[in-house]
């Protein structure tokens, strides 16, 4: 039984699985939510064993079809994408269950197939070997989001989706471009293979060049970050949540990726380079979080602001600050999700999201408003939060190589990102009489929201399994090194 | 073995798993709500005992979780200086909460109150139990979280502004904290807190790093210690109510600055070491400034929490300048007055609290005749405020004349100056209230009276200043006996110099 579960390429599943479900949530859009639950279920399942055997068996790599590298497709799950993938797997199963309350019968029956189609792209994308499978499986992950960012309907959700759909259309391009002149140039889209022929030529200069900016765009790196407020804010919000926590990471690491293995060469000044458009992000995407007066926008501006963050790993360099990065981006991830949850709850129970009149709000919503505020405290990286552990390894970086100044942006980052968190949670405290009558929330969706904060924050004491997951086939092992 | 791994966990839970509970209950529930904060204080006491009945007798208390792959853990241990610390805590939380509850009766919120101020205690036992720099900030960061809805729990205008304010203050110190502890880690690895210090070993070369992770730790701590010019926050912070501002000013917040400050010289640097780098001087002029400051400030206050404020700001410093000094006599008089400076204190805002409870008077130019219609509130008072002021045989004497003494012995003669002219202002923002209070005539009738038949006020707002009152006497009186603060301190800077 146990060699049975042991010879099982677990990572097709893991992919097969919630296409299934999308499949059937499409053909029986009647039973869509407890079909979508259904997937979602089977498909963390699905990357439990997958986790299983990689920490049994060290990196998987499968040949789909059993054609093998050059001409087939590998799947390949290391330490990295397995980290990837479970957390997905949290934050998705997460949000199954909060849209499962959420949304009306008819919009359910258009969201599943969506939702779990993207989480498909999303697994897949973490499971590619190849860099052009990464690009197919991006685009797919992009139409998908567009499809979702859409489905609140309106003027402004449209003109945003449609702004989305150009942005990510081109940042995909970019990067395509990128991947024909490394073919061209080298003869494989392997990764691994890629590795090995790699050299220092024009056409690898362009190719990074390339692929690097179509990625940032994806990634909504400062200044390319201009699509990501409306889009992020003018969705559902359990779509927000899945763009904020998900989508905009799955960019991420595939730059993450080409930039550990084929791109090693590509020096310290690109390197310096991101780093400063990441502390710039920082800034001003606190900045402008602060000054927003709507909830959401303030949230999605943050987002724009905790991305900065990942990229000051650039310029250090070191298998700590890789490190410290992912797992910034690991907790972000839930403790964004966690607070576009709450986000929805309070737009739900109040029918506005104007931050100054919240106080009537957040009053009768007790375990949304500790959501909020467990999620915000992770993202300031105060402790026990995994937004800590991130932030101490990530500081640590930069005073062991003498850059300071990085540590610098990172602690007036947590500041900024203090304030306009107790800028929304100052009002759960005002004297305010409750006046309106209101729209009651669901429990789950309470519920879901409180326990992906908790999360975000105790990550923070389980900080040892994760990190050391990381070193398993990948190229973040070692304790200082680069 | 287990039982000693775990004990001090137990201690963390009396007050934690209370308040997580307290959280969920409704308004209503107040039999089950008083019985669980009750039993939780009564709990920790008992444990707390335990442990220094161990401590005393040589048990070794540890709780280790590792945090990061290189060896960096939390860790929970309880040494001498922690059971000062968490003694202070636990026996001052008891009171508190008996006064809380009476205080607050019929007020809206009180679950989501008695859950913070739980949450509260359990960060300070906490940062009293922390074993190394780590463990200390974690706690250090839940303290400022869970005190602020406790500062803006009235939810005016005013309190609200204060959170804000409090906020900018201790967020800000704790970044530096951060800064400051990860550079350390980067310099010297892994610190974890010992009576002689740990960093004396290290290479010449790393001194100038080490002087500037000092200045950065302390002025970390500093704000919450309301070191001058980080006190800023602390006057405003009085507009929370009275049993908060009393658990703040004599345990929670202001304490934890101090205690970290005394961690950081004695068990980080180490007192001897951290004098050859040269950085105790300024720190004890910082100190002695902040008490002069604090104090002159308190002397033009005509709201009486405002003044206690200010005079709390003075009366932190005489901690940090006790530990400055360098010295063993000194220290002593320094880690005494932790404990010494926190029942004053508490006496005092309880009373504060009753007299502007149970009469509507909040200023002191009300106070006229107070002692003749509140006599048990005012006695208790006048023992607080002359024990601040230094009169003997009440505990702030104590404090003073190891001060005193200590700085003659170390051959830092301009403290005495200082000592001398804070008890001349503390004499002179005390004693105009005790003489009103006493010896003038009451007005016709109070702003805002409250009958409780024949008793002044009710029984659980008398009691617990009365007790710490007659706790301030014993501290005194009894300070050469075993188990006084006094001995203890004695026994903990015993640990600290070399022979």
């Amino acid at each position: 039984m146990l060699a049975g579960l042991a010879d099982t390429p677990w990572s097709v599943l893991v992919i097969l699985w919630p296409l299934v479900g999308a499949l059937a949530c499409f053909l029986w859009p009647r039973h869509a939510n407890p079909l979508g639950l259904l997937a979602a279920l089977g498909s963390v399942a699905c990357v439990a064993t997958l986790a299983w055997q990689v920490v049994e068996q060290g990196a998987q790599r499968h040949a789909v079809g059993g054609w093998g590298a050059p001409l087939g497709i590998d799947l390949y799950a290391d330490g990295l994408s397995l980290l990837m993938l479970v957390m997905t797997a949290m934050v998705g199963l997460g949000i199954s269950i909060y849209s499962s309350g959420y949304f009306d019968r008819k919009t359910a029956a258009v969201f599943w197939p969506l939702w779990l189609f993207l989480w498909t792209a999303l697994n897949a994308l973490l499971l590619s070997a190849d860099i052009f499978n990464l690009y197919v499986t991006l685009e797919l992950l992009g139409l998908a989001a567009v499809a979702l960012v859409a489905l609140a309907g309106g003027a402004n959700a449209l003109t945003a989706a449609m702004r989305y759909l150009l942005v990510s259309l081109l940042g995909s391009l970019c990067y395509l471009l990128g991947v024909a002149l490394l073919y061209h140039s080298f003869g494989s889209v392997d990764i691994a293979i890629l590795a090995q022929r790699v050299e220092p030529l024009p056409s690898v200069w362009a190719a990074t060049g390339l692929m690097s900016a179509g990625l940032l765009l994806k990634t909504a790196l400062f200044p390319l970050h201009f699509w990501l407020p409306p889009a992020h804010a003018s969705a559902p919000a359990p779509v927000s949540a899945m763009l904020s926590a998900l989508v905009v990471m799955a960019s991420f690491y595939i730059l993450l990726r080409l930039w550990l293995e084929i791109f090693p060469l590509s020096g310290a000044a690109l390197g310096q380079l991101l780093g400063l458009l990441g502390a710039a992000a920082v800034l001003w995407g606190g900045i402008q979080a602060l000054r927003q007066t709507r909830l959401k926008l303030l949230i999605a501006y943050s987002t724009v602001a905790q991305l900065g963050y990942l990229f000051l790993a650039f310029p250090l360099g070191t298998s700590f600050a890789w490190k410290g990065a992912l797992y910034l981006l690991l907790s972000h991830a839930l403790a964004k999700a966690a607070m576009f949850m709450a986000a929805g709850n309070i737009l739900r129970f109040g029918g506005h999201d104007r931050i100054a009149d919240l106080d009537r709000v957040v009053q009768r919503l007790p375990l949304t408003l500790t959501a909020f505020s467990l999620a915000g405290i992770s993202l300031m990286g105060l402790p026990p939060s995994g937004g800590f552990i991130g932030k101490w390894l990530l500081l640590d970086a930069a005073l062991y190589s003498g850059q300071w100044w990085w540590a610098l942006i990172l602690i007036t980052g947590g500041l900024l990102t203090a304030a306009y968190v107790f800028k929304v949670v100052g009002y759960a405290f005002t004297p305010a009489e409750v006046s309106h009558e209101a729209r009651t929330v669901p429990a789950r969706m309470e519920w879901t929201a409180l326990l992906l904060a908790l999360a975000a924050v105790l990550l923070g004491l389980f900080a040892l399994w994760p990190l050391t997951l990381l070193d398993i086939g990948s190229p973040l092992a070692g304790g200082y090194a680069g | 073995m287990n039982w000693d791994s775990s004990l001090l966990l137990l201690i963390m839970a009396t007050s934690l798993l209370p308040g997580l509970v307290i959280f969920f209950l409704p308004e209503e529930r107040v039999a089950l709500r008083t019985t669980l904060n009750m039993a939780g204080a009564v709990v920790k006491l008992v444990l707390v005992g335990v442990v220094i009945w161990g401590v005393l007798h040589g048990y070794q208390y540890e709780t280790r979780w590792p945090l990061l792959p290189g060896g960096l853990d939390l860790v929970l241990h309880a040494d001498a200086e922690s059971v000062l610390f968490v003694t202070l805590s636990a026996v001052l939380w008891l009171v508190t909460t008996i006064y809380a509850i009476a205080y607050l009766e019929g007020s809206p919120h009180r679950s989501r109150f008695f859950g913070f101020f739980s949450l509260c205690v359990t960060a300070t036992v906490g940062v009293a139990l922390a074993g190394n720099l780590i463990t200390f900030l974690l706690f250090y960061e839940l303290l400022t979280l869970s005190t602020y809805p406790l500062i803006v729990h009235r939810g005016t205008e005013e309190a609200r502004q204060a959170g804000r304010i409090y906020l900018r203050y201790t967020i800000a110190g704790g970044a530096l904290l951060l800064v400051g502890t990860v550079w350390l880690y980067d310099v010297a690895g892994c610190v974890e807190f010992d009576h002689r210090g740990v960093l004396a070993g290290l290479d010449d070369s790393d001194h100038a790093a080490l002087t500037a992770i000092f200045v950065l730790l302390i002025a970390g701590l500093g704000v919450k210690a309301a070191l001058v010019p980080l006190h800023g926050w602390l006057p405003r912070a009085m507009v929370a109510a009275a049993p908060v501002s009393a658990l703040l000013h004599a345990v929670a917040v202001v304490k934890a600055g101090a205690f970290g400050i005394v961690r950081v010289v004695d068990d980080v640097y180490g007192v001897e070491f951290a004098a050859s780098l040269g950085v105790t001087g300024p720190l004890a002029v910082l100190a002695a400034t902040t008490i002069i400051y604090g104090s002159l400030r308190a002397l033009f206050q005509d709201n009486l929490k405002r003044r206690l404020a200010y005079s709390t700001v003075s009366q932190v410093s005489y901690i940090v300048l006790g530990i400055a000094i360098v010295g063993p006599i000194a220290t002593i008089g320094g880690l005494v007055h932790l404990v010494h400076q926190g029942i004053m204190k508490i006496t005092l805002f309880f009373c504060a609290g009753n007299f502007a409870e149970t009469l509507g008077v909040h200023n002191i130019s009300g106070m006229h005749g107070i002692g003749r219609r509140m006599p048990w509130t005012m006695a208790a008072f006048t023992i607080g405020a002359l024990g601040m002021i230094g009169v003997p045989p009440l505990a702030g004497f104590i404090s003073k004349w190891y001060l005193g003494l200590g700085a003659l012995d170390a051959g830092q003669d301009w403290v005495i100056i200082i000592l001398a002219g804070s008890s001349l202002l503390n004499a002179g923002y005390f004693l105009p209230i005790l003489y009103a209070a006493w010896f003038k005539a009451p007005p016709e009738i109070w702003p805002a009276e409250r009958s409780w038949g024949r008793r002044e006020t009710a029984l659980a707002l008398l009691v617990p200043p009365v007790v710490t009152a007659l706790l301030t006497l014993a501290a005194g009186l009894l300070a050469a006996a075993p188990f006084s603060p006094l001995q203890w301190a004695r026994f903990i800077t015993a640990q600290e110099y070399t022979p």
